[in-house]
C-alpha cells in the first residue's frame, strides 16, 4: 500500500486557510464547482454510493443510501448537520470547524446539491463558541465569493446555510431529537418509522449527516471513488479522524487510514501510555461503545473488526486509554454518572435504569457493594435499550453496553473490589436509613409534594 | 360541554378552526397603559425578528432567541419568555418547556464569567473531578454556586469537547484552559475573575 497521504488535515497547518481566497488559492470549491456545472445530483449521489463512504457520526451508515431515500417527488428537502458533538471525548469536528471551515462548508454544499436540499442548518453545541464564530465568518465570505446563494456558479441551484445552537443536551445527537430541537422544542428524539428521510425537519425529507462525512465528500468529487477506496479495510474505506486522549503523553486529533490499532495509536500518535505506566484497556470510540482489554489492542478500529471483539462499535473513533493504575470500577461509575445525567426522560427503562445504574455503581464504589449487584447490573443493562426494544433512542444502549462489556471482560476484578472494600455505612440508603427510624414509606412520598401533610405523617408514626 | 368542543375541533373544517382559535385569543395589550413594560429592547427584538426567515416556522427561533437575550441579559427572566413568545407567536409555556429542557439557560444572572470544568472520562482519567472540587473549595461554593464577589460561577460540565486540553475547563466566552493542575485552576480563576472577552481575541 502506499504511503497514506492526509486530505482532511491538509490544511490545518495553515492559519490563514480561514479565509475564502487562500482556501481558493490551495484548490478549494474547485470539486464543488465540478459536482454543479458538470454533474447532475443523481450523479454525485451514485458517486458517493460507489465510494461506500460510510457516515463518520457513530453508526457508520452508508452515506450514498441515505441520501438515495429521500422521496423522488419531493418539494422541499432540509440539510441538517450534526455538529453536536457530545460524545465524551470526541472532539475531531471542532478541529474540522475550526482549522478548516471552508472545506466543510464546500462538503455541505455538494452534499445538498445531491439531495436538492436548499436549506442547510448546521447545529453546533455551544460549547464550541469560537468554532461556531469561525464558521459564520466563514458562510459570510463564502456568500460574498459566490459559493453560496442564489444561482451558485450558474447552475441555477441555490443554497443558504444558516448556524443553529444548541443549548447542552447529548440527546440533541441524536437525528430526530436534533430535529426536534431545531424546531424550537425540547430535544426529545421521535419514533421512527417515519425516518428523517421521508418526514424530518418541519416535516419535510431531511437528511442528517455528521460534519466529518460532509468534509469527506469533496475529495471523493476531486479524487473519485476508486481513491477512496484505495485507503482503508474492507467494508471500512477513506481516510478517518482518529482522536486520542486520557492517560496517554500526547492527547491528539491524527488523520489515518480506517483500520489502525489501538497500538499504534497510542505508540505512534499518543506517544506512549503516560508517567511510564503500561496500559490496561482503551475505549475504542467514545465511551457508548464500551472498552477493549489490553489483549484486544490489535483489532483494527474500523466499522467490522471492533464489533468482533464485543463493542457495539467504531463510534466516533475517540480513544480514551486508561493505565494499569485505574480501576474499572471508577470507569463505571464515570460512564454511569454521565448517561444518568444525560438520560432526556423520554422512556422510562432509560430514565429510570440509567439512574438506577449510577446509584448501584456508586454504592459499590463507596464500599457498599454486594456479588449479585453485578447480576442485577447485568439484568438492568440487558432490558434497556433499542436492542431489547424498550427505548425510542440509542442512548440506553450506548448506556448499557459499557456495563455489559466491563461484566463480561472484567467481572473478575469486580467482585475481587466488592470483596476487598467493604465499608458497612455505605450499605444503608438513605431510604432504609429513615425506615429503620421508623418514617413510613408512605409519609416520606407524601412529604416530597405536600410538605405539610409529609411532615404531620411522619412525625405522628415517630 | 367538552364533547361539543371535541366535536368541533374535528368535524370544522382547519380555515375554520384556525379562526376560532384567533377568537380565542387575549387582546393585544402592548399599546395599552395596563401593559407591563417592556423588558426586550427595540434593538434585540428586531435581531429575533430577523431570525424568522431563515426557518419554516416561527417556533424553530426558539432557541436562537433564547440565546441572543440570554447574552444580552445573561439570563432569560420569565417576561423574556413571555416577550419571546410574542415575537414568535407561541405559548409562553411553549418556551418555557423548551427553555426548561436545556441546562444552559439560568432565570437569574449567574457570575460575570460562567466556567464549566470538565468531569467527563478523559478529563476524570487526568485529575479532573478533583479539580472540580479544589476550585470549589478555593472560592468557598459548591459547583453550580457563584462566588461571594459575584464574579465567577463554577459549574461541572459533561465532556467538552476539548479533550486534547483535558483535564479542562471552559468559560461562556470561549476561553478553553487546560491541561490543568491545581495551580493551573488558581490561576484561571485570577484570570477569569477580570471578566469576559471579546470574540476576536480568543
Amino acid at each position: 500500500m502506499a504511503a497514506f497521504e492526509p486530505v482532511l488535515t491538509r490544511n490545518w497547518n495553515n492559519p490563514d486557510i480561514l479565509s475564502v481566497k487562500t482556501y481558493e488559492s490551495k484548490g478549494g470549491y474547485a470539486a464543488a464547482r465540478k459536482a454543479l456545472t458538470t454533474m447532475s445530483p443523481d450523479d454525485v449521489v451514485n458517486l458517493v454510493k460507489a465510494s461506500e463512504l460510510r457516515g463518520r457520526g457513530g453508526a457508520g451508515f452508508p452515506t450514498g443510501l441515505k441520501w438515495s431515500f429521500l422521496p423522488k417527488d419531493r418539494q422541499e428537502t432540509f440539510m441538517c448537520i450534526n455538529g453536536d458533538e457530545s460524545e465524551p471525548a470526541t472532539f475531531n469536528n471542532r478541529y474540522l470547524v475550526e482549522k478548516d471551515p471552508h472545506q466543510f462548508i464546500e462538503g455541505i454544499l455538494i452534499g445538498c446539491f445531491a439531495t436538492r436540499a436548499r436549506t442547510a442548518y448546521v447545529y453546533l453545541r455551544f460549547e464550541y463558541i469560537k468554532a461556531v464564530h469561525i464558521l459564520e465568518k466563514a458562510i459570510e465570505e463564502a456568500r460574498a465569493a459566490g459559493h453560496l446563494g442564489k444561482n451558485i456558479y450558474g447552475s441555477g441551484f441555490d443554497l443558504e446555510i444558516w448556524c443553529h445552537r444548541g443549548a447542552g443536551a447529548y440527546i440533541c445527537g441524536e437525528e430526530t431529537g436534533l430535529i426536534e430541537s431545531l424546531e424550537g422544542k425540547r430535544g426529545w428524539p421521535r419514533i421512527k418509522p417515519p425516518f428523517p428521510a421521508i418526514e424530518g425537519a418541519f416535516r419535510k425529507p431531511t437528511v442528517v449527516n455528521n460534519i466529518e462525512t460532509l468534509a469527506c465528500v469533496p475529495h471523493i468529487v476531486e479524487r473519485g471513488a476508486d481513491w477512496f477506496k484505495s485507503i482503508g479495510t474492507p467494508k471500512s474505506y477513506g481516510p478517518k479522524l482518529y482522536t486520542i486522549s486520557g492517560q496517554v503523553n500526547k492527547q491528539v486529533c491524527v488523520e489515518l487510514p480506517l483500520g489502525v490499532t489501538t497500538n499504534q495509536l497510542i505508540e505512534e500518535h499518543g506517544g506512549g501510555v503516560w508517567k511510564g505506566r503500561k496500559a490496561k484497556a482503551a475505549v475504542p470510540g467514545g465511551i457508548s461503545m464500551g472498552i477493549l482489554k489490553k489483549e484486544e489492542f490489535d483489532v483494527p478500529l474500523d466499522f467490522e473488526e471492533i464489533r468482533k471483539t464485543g463493542c457495539l462499535g467504531l463510534g466516533t473513533a475517540a480513544v480514551t486509554v486508561m493505565d494499569e493504575t485505574t480501576r474499572i470500577i471508577d470507569y463505571l461509575y464515570n460512564t454511569s454518572r454521565f448517561f444518568a445525567h444525560e438520560s432526556c426522560g423520554q422512556c422510562t427503562p432509560c430514565r429510570e435504569g440509567t439512574g438506577w445504574l449510577y446509584k448501584t455503581i456508586k454504592r459499590i464504589r463507596n464500599g457498599g457493594g454486594r456479588i449479585e449487584d453485578l447480576d442485577l447490573m447485568k439484568h438492568l443493562s440487558e432490558n434497556m435499550g433499542i436492542t431489547p426494544g424498550t427505548t425510542i433512542c440509542g442512548l440506553a444502549d450506548g448506556a448499557a453496553w459499557p456495563i455489559k462489556n466491563a461484566l463480561a471482560k472484567y467481572r473478575d476484578e469486580l467482585e475481587e473490589f466488592i470483596r476487598t472494600n467493604q465499608n458497612p455505612a455505605a450499605r444503608i440508603s438513605p431510604v432504609q436509613d429513615a425506615i429503620s427510624r421508623g418514617a413510613s414509606p408512605l409519609a416520606m412520598n407524601t412529604s416530597m409534594f405536600v410538605p405539610g401533610i409529609g411532615l404531620a405523617k411522619a412525625q405522628g408514626t415517630k | 360541554m367538552w364533547w361539543r368542543c371535541w366535536a368541533r375541533s374535528i368535524l370544522l373544517p382547519p380555515n375554520l378552526t384556525a379562526d376560532f382559535r384567533d377568537i380565542q385569543k387575549k387582546p393585544d395589550m402592548s399599546q395599552s397603559s395596563l401593559a407591563t413594560p417592556r423588558l426586550i429592547p427595540e434593538a434585540l427584538r428586531q435581531k429575533i425578528e430577523g431570525y424568522i426567515p431563515r426557518y419554516p416556522s416561527k417556533k424553530a427561533v426558539t432557541l436562537p432567541a433564547l440565546h441572543m437575550v440570554h447574552s444580552h441579559f445573561r439570563c432569560v427572566p420569565y417576561q423574556a419568555m413571555k416577550e419571546i413568545a410574542e415575537i414568535l407567536e407561541i405559548s409562553p409555556a411553549e418556551v418555557a418547556d423548551t427553555m426548561s429542557f436545556y441546562g444552559f439557560f439560568p432565570q437569574a444572572p449567574l457570575g460575570d464569567v460562567r466556567v464549566w470544568i470538565c468531569r467527563s472520562i478523559s478529563c476524570m482519567l487526568r485529575g479532573g473531578d478533583e479539580l472540580l472540587e479544589h476550585a470549589c473549595r478555593h472560592l468557598k461554593i459548591e459547583p453550580g454556586q457563584t462566588s461571594a464577589d459575584g464574579k465567577l460561577t463554577v459549574e461541572f460540565a459533561e465532556c467538552l469537547g476539548v479533550c486534547d486540553h483535558a483535564p479542562a475547563a471552559l468559560a461562556d466566552d470561549g476561553r478553553v484552559y487546560g491541561p490543568l493542575d491545581e495551580a493551573g485552576v488558581e490561576k484561571m480563576l485570577e484570570e477569569l475573575r477580570k471578566g469576559p472577552v471579546p470574540p476576536e481575541e480568543l
